[in-house]
């Protein structure tokens, strides 16, 4: 048998990323002439159950009051006895990009004896192995990383890939009762910051800004001009880094993977880092001082020019057309 | 208590996107001019430990762990120099991309070692990833490896009453965790953990401080196997992305003729989205 398993978490539900990583599942068993499987960690609201057995051929529940509340080592243990109880010969295991799963996707590899890979956004079957691509060195290449062992357990830029199609009859779905250890670090508390408006994730429109600006303050200009055009806010590494923002706004490679309609860089350099986060945006814009700035070499258009001068002006014009 | 950081020397990650060339044969970049760096996240990780002992009003013992080659002594000795007091080299070939398991193994092996003769470490902290290929597994295989609980993305640890109260990001908020050691953390960055410039005096005194090298042999892992480390995974391909584009400048006599454009060129793009 040559199946392929998507392993979500229930608690997330059937977001945006999970009907990504469900659709490069289905693609990918599809190549190989076998099913898709989907292991759910934990309680799923009925309507995320319904919307999986639309697009998978089985779905597998592992149940525990536990689980409700996410455990890194529960989860693992979770998942690695999904893995037995869905049939346990998967090429390879899916996961979607959230925190979570990054964080088991490596240990789940080691447990189950198989491959582990990181921020995939393309992936085929070349023989036994799993060619998987992603960027390298920063933004700075694309590599192709071949996956010798199965199962391949890989978590995706999961946004990126198309959802799932829904199939002609739902797929079954059980339910199974787990056994979990206590876990010896547990989560005691979670802040989860104020979040206005949609995801980074998910927004059409963000403006971000970096180093540039200088402080905290001219965020809150930012912010006047973002709510001029309904955007989100973002920033570079560096403004994160310097406090100025919250680290969850960050942008790049090791921040948020955006694909916004429009994404507005201000005062960032456009460090390749920077790019890998948001190269996926359909249009580009750039307000800085530097007409060399590297931001320029990766947008469709751009001021060069001080963005104290810019923002206001710009966000007086903008509310007089959006009206 | 003591605590464990493992550190990996990089290609600089700051060579501008013009320089950078690809080693076709190699599969890897030119190193061309460009300096080799302890990867940031390691440095993060350095900080975080320093700050760590800070709290615990000293009583920790950190020591700096690195599979690398010889260059590699370098990130040791500022890791030392910013005040870590110990270290230990596992000395790899150049010339060599070991995948993540074949640097979990390495690592495990020459903690156990350490282990047996200095006792346990209560937390090791791995940066989250590299600036280089930027992988991002070794810390949860070598989690697996020494069979101990590990949380991601970890931005500081402070010492508790027999645990260890640890502060991490995730994609929508912070959260906190209690440990009970050993455990095995990756950090990441945040406002706070910026790695401190060392002292001058501080890099007189690392010459001072014991750096230990092992062998592959020494921990009985001399196999081409881990030499190589292409167990599980191996670069298939590498490639430079053609992605540039022309960018469009405002142009006009005025500031306001210019940002007037800018405006334009914006408001038509949200009118699009609907
Ligand atoms: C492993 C690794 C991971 C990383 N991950 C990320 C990541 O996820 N996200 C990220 O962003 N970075 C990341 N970085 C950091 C990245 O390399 C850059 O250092 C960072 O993006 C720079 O941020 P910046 O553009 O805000 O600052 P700078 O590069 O300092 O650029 C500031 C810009 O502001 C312009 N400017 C100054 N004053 C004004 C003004 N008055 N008006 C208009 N423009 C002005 C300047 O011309 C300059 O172009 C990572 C680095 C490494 C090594």
């Amino acid at each position: 048998m040559a199946n392929v398993a998507v392993c979500v978490l229930g608690s997330l539900g059937y977001d945006r990323a999970a009907q990504g990583a469900a659709g490069a599942g289905r693609a990918l068993a599809e190549s190989l002439g076998g099913e898709l499987h989907v292991l759910v960690i934990g309680p799923a609201g009925d309507e995320a159950i319904a919307a999986l057995a639309t697009v998978a051929d089985r779905v597998v529940i592992g149940s525990n009051e536990a689980l409700r509340d996410y455990q890194p080592e529960q989860a693992l243990q979770a998942a690695e006895q999904l893995h037995a109880a869905g049939g346990g010969d998967y090429v390879a295991v899916l996961l979607s990009n959230d925190t979570y799963s990054q964080e088991i996707a490596p240990r789940l590899a080691h447990r189950l004896g198989g491959s582990s890979m990181a921020d995939a956004a393309a992936i085929r079957m070349d023989g036994d192995h799993l060619l998987a691509q992603r960027t390298a060195y920063g933004g700075k290449a694309i590599s192709i990383y071949r996956l010798k062992k199965q199962p391949a357990v890989v978590w995706l830029r999961a946004r990126g890939f198309e959802p799932a199609p829904e199939q002609a009859s739902p797929g079954d779905v059980t339910t199974v009762d787990l056994a979990l250890d206590p876990p010896r670090i547990r989560i005691t508390g979670r802040e989860v910051a104020a979040q206005e408006g949609v995801r980074l994730e998910d927004a059409q429109v963000i403006v971000s800004g970096g180093r540039g600006l200088g402080g905290p303050e001219p965020f809150q200009e930012l912010k006047k001009l973002a709510d001029a055009i309904g955007a989100e806010q973002g920033a570079s590494r560096a403004a994160c880094d310097a406090g100025w923002v919250p680290p969850n706004w960050q942008v790049g490679q090791t921040g948020k993977k955006v694909a916004p309609e429009l994404y507005i860089a201000i005062a960032i350099s456009g460090a390749s880092q920077h790019l890998l986060g948001m190269g996926d945006s359909k249009v580009v814009a750039a307000i800085n001082t530097d007409a060399d700035a590297p931001i320029f070499k990766h947008c469709s258009f751009g001021i060069v020019e001080d963005y104290k001068q810019v923002v206001p002006l710009l966000t007086d014009k903008l509310q007089a057309m959006t009206g | 208590m003591k605590v464990l950081v493992c550190l990996k020397q990089i290609l600089d990650p700051d060579v501008p996107a013009r320089d950078f060339q690809i080693d076709s044969a190699a599969k890897a970049a030119r190193r061309g001019g460009a300096n080799l760096v302890t990867n940031i996240f390691c440095e993060n990780a350095v900080e975080t430990a320093l700050q760590f002992r800070e709290a615990a009003g000293g009583d920790v013992k950190i020591t700096a762990l690195c599979y690398g080659e010889s260059s590699a002594e370098d990130c040791l000795r500022k890791a030392m120099a910013m005040t870590v007091d110990e270290a230990c080299l596992v000395e790899r070939d150049g010339n060599t991309n070991p995948d993540a398991e074949a640097v979990g193994r390495v690592l495990a092996a020459a903690i156990q070692r350490l282990e047996q003769d200095g006792g346990p470490f209560d937390a090791v902290l791995v940066g989250r990833e590299s600036g280089d290929w930027g992988v991002g597994q070794t810390g949860g295989l070598l989690a697996e490896e020494l069979g101990r609980p590990a949380l991601g993305f970890v931005e500081s640890l402070q010492p508790g009453n027999g645990s260890v109260t640890l502060r991490r990001q995730t994609d929508v908020g912070i959260e906190v965790a209690e440990a009970e050691p050993p455990f095995l953390v990756t950090i990441t960055n945040n406002e706070d953990n910026v790695p401190r410039i060392p002292k001058t005096r501080d890099v007189m005194m690392s010459y001072r401080k014991p750096l230990q090298k092992l062998s592959l042999a020494d921990l009985e892992l001399d196999s081409e196997e881990i030499r190589t480390g292409s167990s599980i995974f191996e670069v298939d391909e590498i490639f430079i992305p053609a992605d540039e584009v022309e960018c469009e400048l405002a142009e006009g006599d005025t500031l306001d003729e210019r940002v007037d454009q800018l405006a334009r060129r914006i408001h038509e793009v949200v009118a699009s989205i609907g």
